[in-house]
C-alpha cells in the first residue's frame, strides 16, 4: 500500500515535471495537471494511510482515518481545477492571437531590439 | 472579540460581486463603489493598527471554533501594518486607474481589483498555513485577470508564463503543507510553533524538508534569485497601475518569510538552523546585485523598473536573513518604502508610455507633460536608488547598521553600496535618455500627437511621493514603531498564548491538552 502510493506520487511528479519542461502550452498544462494529481495524493497520504476505517472520531473509536487531509484535498482539487481552466483560457487566447504556443519568450534579434 | 478584522476580507468580497452584477455597465458607479470600499478599508485598517500598536493581539475565531481546530484571523503589529500599507497603496493605484482610464480598456477591472484586495488582506491576517495557501490562490487568480486586463498578444503571452509559474509555486506550497501536516499534525501557525519545538533531534528530516520547501514557495512569491524569472516580463507587460498594485505582492512573500521564520522555525530552533545564513543570505545578496545590474542593462523603461523591484526585494531579504531584531526592523522599514517607491515608478512608467511611442531607452521627441513626468521620475529614482533626502537612504542606512556586527557585515556593506552605485548610474542613464535627450530630437510633422495625461494621474503619483517624503520626515517614529514590531515578532509567546489560550467551541477548559 505504502509502496503503491509513494510510487504513484513519484511517477506522477516525474512525468508532470518532464511535461512542464516541454515549454509548449499543451504539454505544460498536461504536466501541471499531473503535478496537481500528484500533490492531491500526497496530501491525502499526509494523514497516514488507514484501510477500511471511517473518518469519524468518537470517544470509543479504536480505528479512524484522519478527516483533515481529506478536507484539504477537496480544497486543493477545487482550486487546481479552477486554475487549470483559467490557464487553458489564457493560453488559448495567447495561441490564437500569435499563432505560437511557446511558453518561453521569443528570441529578439538586435535590430528589433533597437527599435 | 472585535468583528472589525473580518470586515477587511468581507467588504471587498461583497463589493466585487456587487460591482459585477449590479454595476456592470456603469463605469461611474463602479468607480464610486471601488473608491468608497478602499477608503473604508483604510479606515478599518488604521483602526486595527491603532488597536494593535500597544502590543495587543487581535484574535478572531471564525465560527467561534477554538484555535487549533478552527481557522483564526490574527492581527498583531506586523499584520496590521501590512494591511494598512496595502489599503493605502490601493487608494493611490485606484486614483491613477480612474485618472488614466485604464478601467475602461477592458471589463471587470474594479471587481478583480476588489478580489485582489480580499486575497491580500486575508494573506496578511490569517493565522493558519492552509488558509494562507487559499488566500494566496484568491489573490493570484484575481491577479491573473488583472495582469491580462485590456488584452494584447504580448500581454497574454506574459500572462501564460506568469500563471504557469505561479501554478508550479502553488503545487510546491501544497507539497510543503502536506509534509508539515504529516510531521506535526497541525497547520495552525501558533500550534505549529509549539509542536516544532517538540520534534526530537533524531527525527527532524521531515520538518527540515518542509521548512525548505516553504522557504522556496515564499521565495518564488518574493522573486528571490534564482526563482525570479517570472517577474520581469510579467511586471513589464502588465498594465501600469496593475504592476503598481503588484508591488505589494512580492511583499506578501517577504511577510510570510518573516512570519514563519520568526515564529514557527525561529533561528534558535535546532532542526532548521542554518536556513537563513547558509541559503537565504547568499540568494538575497545575489538578487540585490542582479536586480541592480538589471537596472543598468535594461533596454526599456518597464524592464528597468521590474529589475529595480527584484533589487529592492533582494535588499529586504538581506535584512530579513540577518534574523536579528534590528535586521527585521530595518526590513520592515524598507518594505514600506520600497512598496511605495516601486508603485510610484510603475505609475510613472505608465505616464511615460501614454506620451511616447514606445518605452525603449532611445531618445524620442518630447511629448506633452514630459517635464512634470521627468520631475516625478527624478524624485522617485532618488528614493529607489537610496540617495538622501528620501526614505530609501534611511532604510539602507538601517540595513547597513543592522548588519555591521554580524559575520556577513563585510559582504552586505560591499554589495549594498556597490549595487546602490550601479542602480544610481542605471536610473541616471534612463532618465537622461528618456527625458533630457528628448529636447534634442525635433518634432516631426505628422507624428502621432499624444495627449497630456490626466491631472488625477499626476495626483496619484504625487500622493505616493508625498507619502515617501512624510515617511522620511517621520523616520524616527517609524523606526521605533518597526523596532517594537520586530521585538513583538521575536517574542511570539504572547501571540501563541492568545491564539491557543482563547476559548471557543471544541476547547474544553477541564481537559486541556495544549
Amino acid at each position: 500500500m505504502e509502496v503503491l502510493v509513494a510510487s504513484a506520487v513519484g511517477i506522477l511528479t516525474a512525468t508532470g515535471l518532464y511535461l512542464v519542461l516541454r515549454l509548449r502550452t499543451f504539454p505544460v498544462i498536461l504536466g501541471m495537471s499531473l503535478l496537481t494529481y500528484a500533490v492531491n495524493v500526497f496530501l491525502f497520504a499526509s494523514g497516514r494511510l488507514t484501510i477500511g476505517a471511517p473518518p469519524i472520531l468518537t470517544d470509543d473509536a479504536a480505528l479512524y482515518t484522519d478527516p483533515l487531509p481529506q478536507a484539504l484535498v477537496l480544497t486543493a482539487i477545487v482550486i487546481s481545477f479552477g486554475m487549470t481552466a483559467v490557464v487553458v483560457m489564457i493560453a488559448l487566447g495567447a495561441y490564437l492571437g500569435t499563432d505560437d504556443d511557446h511558453v518561453d519568450d521569443p528570441i529578439i534579434s538586435d535590430e528589433e531590439d533597437a527599435l | 472579540m472585535t468583528h472589525w478584522i473580518i470586515a477587511l476580507i468581507v467588504l471587498p468580497a461583497m463589493l466585487a460581486p456587487f460591482i459585477v452584477l449590479a454595476a456592470r455597465y456603469h463605469i461611474g458607479i463602479q468607480r464610486v463603489f471601488s473608491l468608497v470600499g478602499v477608503i473604508a478599508l483604510i479606515t478599518i485598517a488604521a483602526g486595527l493598527a491603532w488597536t494593535a500598536s500597544d502590543g495587543t493581539i487581535i484574535l478572531y475565531q471564525l465560527g467561534d471554533w477554538a484555535a487549533p481546530f478552527g481557522i483564526v484571523l490574527v492581527g498583531d503589529m506586523l499584520s496590521t501594518l501590512m494591511v494598512l500599507l496595502t489599503a493605502i497603496l490601493a487608494l493611490f493605484v485606484l486614483l491613477y486607474v480612474i485618472g488614466s482610464g485604464w478601467d475602461e480598456r477592458g471589463r471587470h477591472f474594479h471587481a478583480l481589483f476588489q478580489f485582489q484586495l480580499m486575497g491580500l488582506m486575508g494573506a496578511f491576517l490569517t493565522g493558519d498555513l492552509f488558509n494562507l495557501f487559499v488566500f494566496f490562490e484568491v489573490l493570484l487568480i484575481a491577479s491573473y485577470g488583472l495582469m491580462i486586463h485590456a488584452g494584447g498578444n504580448e500581454r497574454l503571452r506574459a500572462g501564460v508564463q506568469y500563471v504557469l509559474f505561479n501554478l508550479l509555486g502553488s503545487t510546491l506550497f501544497l507539497f510543503a503543507l502536506g509534509s508539515i501536516y504529516a510531521e506535526t499534525g497541525t497547520l495552525n501557525m501558533a500550534d505549529l510553533a509549539l509542536r516544532a519545538e517538540m520534534i526530537g533531534a533524531d527525527a527532524t528530516v521531515g520538518i527540515r524538508v518542509a521548512s525548505v520547501l516553504l522557504l522556496l514557495v515564499f521565495a518564488i512569491k518574493a522573486a528571490i534569485v534564482p526563482l525570479h524569472f517570472w517577474l520581469p516580463s510579467s511586471y513589464a507587460e502588465a498594465p501600469g497601475p496593475v504592476a503598481a498594485l503588484f508591488a505589494i505582492m512580492t511583499k506578501v512573500g517577504a511577510y510570510a518569510i518573516i512570519r514563519v521564520y520568526t515564529m514557527i522555525f525561529p533561528p534558535q530552533l535546532e532542526a532548521t538552523s542554518g536556513l537563513e545564513d547558509v541559503w537565504l543570505m547568499p540568494a538575497a545578496l545575489v538578487s540585490l546585485a542582479l536586480g541592480m545590474i538589471g537596472i543598468l542593462a535594461a533596454k526599456s523603461l518597464d524592464r528597468l523598473v521590474a529589475f529595480s523591484v527584484i533589487g529592492s526585494m533582494g535588499m529586504v531579504m538581506v535584512a530579513i536573513a540577518l534574523m536579528t531584531p534590528d535586521g527585521i526592523a530595518a526590513a520592515l522599514y524598507y518594505i514600506v518604502h520600497s512598496t511605495l517607491a516601486g508603485a510610484a515608478l510603475f505609475l510613472i512608467v505608465d505616464l511615460v508610455k501614454s506620451s511616447r511611442p514606445s518605452l525603449s531607452l532611445v531618445a524620442m521627441s518630447p511629448a506633452a507633460g514630459a517635464s512634470l513626468t521627468a520631475g516625478l521620475f527624478f524624485a522617485v529614482a532618488i528614493a529607489m536608488a537610496g540617495l538622501p533626502p528620501l526614505s530609501g537612504f534611511v532604510g539602507k542606512l538601517m540595513i547597513l547598521d543592522a548588519s555591521f556586527e554580524t559575520p556577513f557585515g563585510v559582504w552586505v556593506w560591499v554589495i549594498v553600496l556597490a549595487a546602490s552605485l550601479i542602480s544610481l548610474i542605471g536610473f541616471a542613464r534612463a532618465g537622461s535618455i528618456v527625458f533630457w535627450k528628448a529636447e534634442s530630437v525635433p518634432v516631426v510633422e505628422g507624428d502621432e500627437v499624444f495627449e497630456r495625461p490626466h491631472a488625477l494621474s499626476y495626483g496619484a503619483v504625487g500622493g505616493l511621493i508625498t507619502l515617501l517624503a512624510a515617511y522620511t520626515v517621520f523616520g524616527g517614529q517609524a523606526q521605533s514603531y518597526m523596532m517594537s514590531t520586530s521585538q513583538q515578532l521575536f517574542a511570539p509567546d504572547a501571540y501563541i498564548e492568545t491564539v491557543i489560550g482563547s476559548h471557543g467551541k471544541m476547547s474544553n477548559p477541564l481537559s486541556e491538552e495544549h
